[in-house]
């Protein structure tokens, strides 16, 4: 915790200290000790570390602050305390295992993880448009409902940092919510490797669209809860306006997308500008602000709630609606063959899919064993796909060497991307607003590294 | 493999051979079916995996429009900025000498014509295959203006990894960058702090090239071992 | 507490028994969540599934106040000095709850970059399975660390029990020998 790390701050441009100013590095120990050794000395600059043990660092995050009495005059993040060598272990893995290891990256919003995944897959496949229309659909309320729910995560950890816990619990049932729902249709909370290449896993229960239905209200029941409790709340606004703000600029520069974007003033949506798993056929609002600061991205995440309950309500009614269409697309050599149902003893395959494969059908045995043990195989080339995250652009880089494993698989992941902005976020301010930047940042450690 | 049929492309027009370094050669796969040394004969087959061939004018849609531009704008080095054009799947490559790279960032992201604002970050990838040009640093590139995407692909050999930063560019590059050195061992020349930001800082050797072990230790269950995931009989 | 040999003397006996009874009644964690079953961990804090009723809902940041530590995640070879000081940090009597499979083992996640349980860092008192477990399997493993607080030993010889535990674990089987067990 001392000046050996040389990396210089994330934003070119800050002016260096002039070296005159003596400071006083801590490592560690009775924070009363500490207090009075410094007064003694008469340092008032102080080099200490934050994270990566902390309750409000959304996760493992170390951040190296030199405060000023209570202004901070330098914060660097450290990152990589989590780093689990997930595009390597992608590697050795078939392109439908990969969704698995690459859906624990963002775990707040696994879904997100495994469609761009999927996408970047079928890309290079060549079988974008031979997606099935029932299977975009389930893709998208998939990716809507993961999206409340890490909004409210967002939110909710943002207001427990503050010590408000009643908007954790609060956002945390909204969660549990669409929870019930994802987890009667994917068999998981979350982590789910619902979203595979080709389509989705299995299709949804008999009662799923009544599900959806009865939970909209549910969940709009708590967001109105969650604007009731914080909005017009004077601590905070005071906690949260004119904090951490970015303007467009320093966003432009720093490649910040997301809700940090959108509170600057640009209306970029992935959604909007490149369509995904028919997005566009969908009627949704981007909300924009132009304030930038902590409050308005709070204010931007909720409004993006209720415009993700319009998106599901549209995908209830469509799953109505093709009610019995595929899955999964209908090259057989590239659908996921298995097929799974609930029995007296939990989930497992499903019995007429074993009939059909031992009795029915040698041809589909033979394609249920290759692609499960060997996987399909993929043309060689390059493809990037990008969908909106919660967070912002998040972004896959697949090449292929023609096998049935990826020869590379890089995430662009905007967690990573939008916590350079850290210390243009927090340099000058109080070290209470440290946790309001790293909460508006919204990022998470999976994520960022990896 | 005296005797094995060799499956390397005969130099034809396919090859294009109008590039420096030549078209990416991703992978040289041996073997079919995970076949090794039975009598088969699948377990000596040589396929040699290149990247698509590089486009021929027309390019069609509006990569011919941003690539005039782009040539017009590096004028006279255009020719030894730009190595090759690749357009695979609707997107569109742009392989580019790691010496003009600053100044083909320069302009795409100033001109008003390209407007590429975001550097989506470096992705590294190594190709042990291709000899003298391993590791390969991406930078896909999207355009708000535009709404368009395109990639910068710059390749260097494993004995001189170096690649000047484009952070002065795209500031939000710092991290990919570098995360790109400690995966890859890529330096970036004029980067404000290129330290390893992932693995941690005494950490040896560049984990994500592919020399280098998945690291997975064997997995003992019941007097069984299972192998780590890199050692296993697997497909590929 | 049965009439055995080991069995204590009265009053140490309820002492015992006062003592596991107030240290399972509100044993706090310490915030240690890493991953996925962080969130997990987040969760059963939450109303639906509420740990507060096992009187553990109160994280505690500082570790000299925090009783188990919950590594919620996968630790990498980063983070694996820093779950040590955590753990050296915290007061006796402590317990650790190795959450999820990569805390437990590794779990998916085979490779260079994370520690194969987090038994090679600290010593672990239950492992629970799940990628990640359900807030309920967390409220199950609570349930058994609860039971471990309780049978704690004060007083009487804790070294005796402990080396003696120890060696009855060096002679049992282990589990790569038992065989038979799937007839």
């Amino acid at each position: 915790m001392s000046n050996e790390y040389a990396a210089a701050s994330a934003t070119a441009g800050l002016a260096d200290d002039d070296g005159a100013a003596p400071e006083f590095t801590v490592f560690g120990g009775d924070w009363s000790d500490v207090a009075e050794e410094a007064t003694r000395l008469g340092e008032q600059r102080l080099v200490f570390n934050m994270g990566p043990q902390h309750p409000s660092t959304h996760g493992v995050l170390r951040i190296m602050l030199e405060v000023e009495g209570e202004t901070v005059t330098e914060a660097r993040a450290g990152i990589g305390y989590l780093h689990t060598g997930i595009e390597k272990n992608i590697e050795y893995r078939t392109w439908t295992q990969g969704v698995t290891f690459c859906t624990r990256m963002d775990y707040v919003a696994p879904m997100f993880n495994e469609a761009v995944f999927c996408l970047g897959t079928e890309k290079l496949l060549g079988i974008t448009d031979d997606i099935p229309e029932r299977a975009n659909v389930l893709r998208v309320l998939m990716m809507e409902l993961t999206r409340i729910g890490s909004h409210l995560v967002a939110i909710g950890t943002g207001g427990n940092e503050l010590g408000a816990t009643t908007v954790m619990t609060t956002a945390f049932i909204g969660r549990e919510e669409t929870f019930k729902v994802i987890e009667a249709i994917t068999g998981l909370r979350v982590n789910n490797a619902y979203i595979r290449p080709g389509g989705v896993a299995q299709d949804t229960p008999d009662d799923a669209v009544e599900m959806i239905r009865a939970m909209i209200p549910l969940v709009r029941q708590r967001l109105d809860e969650l604007a009731l409790l914080q909005l017009e709340n004077p601590i905070f606004k005071g906690r949260l306006q004119g904090v951490a703000h970015l303007d467009l600029a320093a966003c432009m520069a720093l490649g910040i997308t997301g809700p940090m974007l959108r509170s600057a003033g640009v209306p970029y949506d992935l959604r909007k500008a490149e369509p995904y798993s028919g997005y566009e056929t969908y009627d949704f609002a981007v909300p924009t602000s132009t304030d930038a600061d902590a409050y308005s991205r709070v204010v931007l995440r909720l409004e993006e709630c209720y415009e993700s309950l319009k998106i599901v309500a549209q995908c209830a009614d469509r799953l109505e609606e093709l009610k019995g269409a595929p899955v999964m697309v209908a090259d057989k050599k590239i659908a996921w063959p298995a097929q799974l149902s609930i029995g007296t003893d939990g989930q497992g395959n499903s019995l007429d899919h074993i009939r059909h494969i031992m009795g029915e059908s040698m041809e589909a045995l033979i394609h249920h064993f290759k692609l499960v043990t060997e996987g399909f195989s993929v043309p060689a080339g390059q493809a990037y796909a990008a969908i909106e995250n919660p967070k912002g652009l998040l972004g896959v880089h697949v090449v292929s060497d023609g096998g049935t494993k990826p020869w590379r698989a890089h995430f662009r992941d905007p967690g990573f991307n939008n916590l350079q902005a850290l210390s243009a976020l927090t340099e000058g301010g109080q070290v209470a607003d440290v946790v309001v930047a790293i909460a508006s940042i919204d990022m998470v450690l999976g994520g960022v590294d990896r | 493999m005296s005797d094995a049929i060799d499956n390397r492309p005969a130099a034809d027009a396919d090859l294009a051979p109008v590039t420096p370094g030549g078209r990416t050669l991703i992978n040289v796969r041996q073997g079919m079916f995970g076949a090794r040394g039975d009598t088969t004969g699948y377990d000596r087959i040589t396929r040699f995996v290149y990247e698509p061939a590089p486009a021929q004018r027309p390019y069609g849609g509006w990569f011919d429009e941003v690539v005039d531009v782009l040539e017009e704008l590096l004028g006279d080095k255009a020719d030894a900025a730009i190595e090759s054009v690749v357009i695979d799947r609707g997107e569109l490559t742009l392989h580019v000498a790691r010496e003009h790279l600053l100044e083909v960032c320069t302009h795409l992201r100033d001109d008003q014509d390209l407007r590429f604002e975001f550097c989506l970050g470096v992705s590294g990838v190594h190709y042990p295959a291709h000899v003298g040009r391993e590791l390969h640093a991406v930078y896909p590139m999207q355009s708000i203006t535009h709404n368009r995407r395109l990639r910068v692909e710059v390749s260097v050999p494993e004995e001189d990894p170096h690649i000047p930063s484009v952070t002065s560019v795209y500031p939000a590059n710092n991290w990919h960058e570098r995360e790109t050195w400690d995966f890859f061992g890529i330096r970036f020349d004029g980067h404000p702090g290129l330290a390893r930001i992932e693995m941690p800082d005494d950490w040896v050797g560049h984990p994500q090239r592919k020399d280098y072990p998945l690291g997975g230790i064997p997995i003992e269950y019941k007097g069984a071992q299972v192998p780590s995931p890199d050692q296993r009989r697997q497909y590929r | 507490m049965s009439d055995h040999a080991d069995a204590p003397p009265f009053i140490i006996g309820k002492l015992e028994d006062f003592a596991g009874w107030a240290r399972a009644g509100s044993m706090w964690p310490a915030t240690f969540g890493l991953a996925c079953c962080a969130i997990e961990m987040m969760s059963t804090g939450t109303p639906r599934f509420d740990m507060a009723r096992f009187g553990m809902e109160v994280f505690r940041g500082s570790p000299r106040q925090a009783d188990i530590m919950i590594v919620a995640g996968r630790v990498s070879q980063k983070m694996a000095p820093i779950v040590r000081q955590v753990y050296d940090q915290m007061a006796e009597p402590k317990w650790v709850l190795a959450m999820g499979v990569c805390a437990s083992s590794g779990g998916m996640f085979n490779n260079y970059a994370i520690v194969q349980g987090v038994d090679h860092v600290v010593p672990v008192d239950i492992y629970l399975p799940g990628c990640p477990p359900r807030p309920e399997m967390l409220i199950n493993a609570f349930l058994k660390v609860h039971e471990l607080a309780k049978d704690k030993p004060m007083l009487r010889h804790r070294k005796q029990i402990a080396a003696a535990a120890e060696a009855a674990a060096l002679e049992a089987t282990p589990t790569s020998d038992m065989k038979g067990l799937l007839r």
